[in-house]
């Protein structure tokens, strides 16, 4: 699920590291003044061992086919969710700067798709909930506490997989970089992250059964009394039946014949009159005012978020026959300088 | 050899290069990380049908592999992550927008097709500019320069760590799954009832060891900050490497160099 650099509008990378940023920011103040915080060497072996241990294959039954351990979920259940995030950074930094599994650009929205979903959604409303609950609790109490790391481990990857391919849909849409619908793409991604959720959902839960069975202290609140959480088992089911909802209704804008399925979503599922209440505009396609005109004429100026020219218009460039005899003047020069250096390079060995 | 053991490999082999002596890589690691962010960020800002503006951004990375000596079939590899999700994305571009953009004779070439050229383009250059910083720089020093820019110093501490025992996992969950191999022969990954045991042992392991670390590192008066060797001053050289170089990006961005350089001939 890693973004490539080329997948993102310089802008839409920009904010997405604007949101990774913040959560990092509070989550280092966090644990500054946490007592209990675990130590720089065990997140970054924990850290080191998540990224290993995603080269692991693991074969799943009746299929050919194999599925990876899940970093967000699994080190935030081990290291607590501030931690775990941290160490999620690092090692999507280590995999776009030595293995190019993403990009520099795109780190902040790789951070976000898979780190932040993984360690705060999947930590907070899933893990936190699910044990601490009384769920289980006629099994006896290691059984039930196992019963309760499956479910969770499994829960948690699925949703905050959906959540992470969801964002990845909605960044290269607001990039402008792919034609396919809104809603063709959600549904090309959704049911795909939902199979490797689940198989990265069991793998997590197995490693995690293990170290509980072994080492119960280092899975975070397995000793958590059942019924101590402050939400009930009914909450965390209102909260995946939300999450559930809204992904739903991205796939849901597949059915529609309209083939912008943002647009759609803005103008025409709303009620007679949103657009205006709301201070949309259609002709404009966004919130006109004195700010977004000013804003509109920075952005021509810097031109760092490209004004996506449609064929035939004017500003279409690079259609021309010089621009095409330029850039092939160009490729020329390129292999002239690969030229020169091998040259250079052969007179050097002599 | 394994597939894990040849991850191993390329991270030995990226560390290597970046000990080279090149006059890219006596730079300081500050410019080359401004240049590389400002060569991303232009390179992306290209519209999807400026194909031909785009195309004088291959002279960047072209020149500093010529002047580093770095081998083009190091990067190659790296491509096979980030290459099949662009071109997978891309791939609907010719099937949606089949508006016809550039008429060649009898050839007619659509608005998907050639944003979908751009795209993979856009694709392989900034992957190649990332690939170009760390193939010339130390890790370390990458990390000294986030220091410069104050990224704050438990995530620097952190990466430094992470990225020492990356290698040494690797290589312990290398060695692991060869002799699972040798056990099990013919069959493909680790079978499912080893799933909990195969990775816990490990994790078990690491974190014995991360203690242990920990403990050592607390014996020789670590305090939860690490002080970084502080990296040499600028020079000139670097100042006008890092100006030069991103004017020259935002200008290509600005003017299309190919157009005016085919004007002059057409």
């Amino acid at each position: 699920m890693h973004m490539a650099d080329a997948l993102l509008a310089p802008a839409v990378a920009a904010a997405m590291y604007v949101a990774s940023g913040t959560a990092a920011g509070t989550s280092i103040h966090t644990l500054r003044k946490d007592e209990q915080a675990p130590s720089v060497p065990t997140m970054a072996v924990t850290s080191a061992l998540v990224f290993a241990g995603q080269m692991i294959n693991f074969t799943i039954p009746g299929t050919g086919s194999s599925g990876h351990i899940c970093g967000g979920m699994l080190l935030s259940a081990l290291l607590g969710p501030q931690a775990g995030f941290l160490s999620m950074i690092v090692i999507l930094a280590i995999q776009c700067l030595f293995f190019a599994d993403g990009g520099l650009m795109a780190l902040g929205a790789n951070v976000w798709n898979m780190a932040f979903y993984g360690c705060f959604v999947g930590y907070y409303l899933i893990w936190r909930p699910i044990m601490r609950s009384s769920m289980f609790s006629s099994k006896g109490e290691n059984a039930a506490t196992r019963a309760k790391i499956v479910l969770a481990a499994i829960l948690g990857c699925i949703i905050t997989l959906q959540l992470g391919a969801f964002s990845v849909v909605i960044e290269t849409q607001l990039s402008g970089i792919t034609e396919l619908p809104f809603g063709a793409f959600a549904a090309l991604m959704q049911p795909i992250h939902l199979a490797i959720g689940l198989v990265e959902g069991i793998v997590t839960a197995a490693v995690l059964v293990f170290v509980y069975n072994s080492r119960p202290e280092l899975v975070r609140e397995a000793k958590a009394a059942p019924g101590s959480g402050k939400r009930s088992v009914k909450t965390v089911v209102v909260i995946i039946a939300a999450a559930a909802l809204v992904i739903g209704g991205g796939l849901s804008l597949f059915a529609s014949s309209n083939p912008d399925g943002l647009e759609w979503a803005l103008f025409g599922n709303a009620e007679e009159g949103y657009s205006e209440n709301m201070g949309l505009d259609e002709d404009d396609f966004g919130v006109s005012s004195s700010v977004a005109d000013k804003a509109g004429e920075i952005q021509e100026a810097t031109s760092f978020l490209p004004d996506y020219a449609f064929a035939g218009s004017d500003s279409a460039a690079g259609t021309s026959v010089s621009g095409i005899v330029g850039s092939a003047i160009v490729a020329g020069i390129a292999l002239a300088i690969c030229a020169a250096f091998g040259f250079r390079k052969k007179q050097k060995k002599a | 050899m394994s597939e894990i053991s040849g991850q191993l490999t390329q991270l030995r082999q990226t560390d290597s290069l970046s000990s080279g002596n090149s006059a890219i890589h006596r730079l300081h690691p500050l410019a080359k990380l401004v240049v590389t962010i400002v060569y991303i960020v232009c390179t992306v800002s290209f519209g999807k049908y400026e194909f031909s503006g785009l195309v004088p951004m291959v002279l960047y990375p072209v020149l500093l592999f010529q002047i580093t000596g770095i081998p083009f079939a190091a990067f190659i590899k790296k491509m096979r992550y980030v290459l099949p999700l662009v071109c997978a994305i891309g791939l609907f571009n010719p099937l949606f927008d089949k508006d016809p953009l550039i008429v060649l004779g009898g050839l007619v070439i659509s608005g998907g097709t050639v944003s979908l050229i751009t795209l993979v383009i856009k694709g392989i250059l900034c992957l190649s500019a990332s690939f170009l910083l760390i193939a010339t720089t130390p890790f370390d020093d990458i990390c000294r320069a986030l220091r410069i820019v104050r990224v704050p110093s438990l995530i620097v501490s952190l990466m430094m760590l992470t990225y020492r025992y990356v290698a040494v996992l690797i290589g312990e969950a290398s060695v692991m799954t060869d002799a699972y191999k040798l056990r099990a022969p013919g069959q493909k990954g680790i079978e499912f009832k080893a799933w909990g045991a195969f990775l816990g042992q490990l994790l078990l392991r690491s974190m014995d060891k991360a203690d242990r670390i920990y403990g050592g590192m607390q014996l020789r008066g670590f305090d939860g900050s690490f002080s970084f060797a502080s990296l040499r001053k600028a020079r000139l050289s670097d100042w006008l490497y890092a100006i030069i170089l991103s004017a020259v990006f935002i200008l290509l961005l600005r003017f299309d160099l190919s157009e005016l350089i085919g004007s002059l001939f057409v």
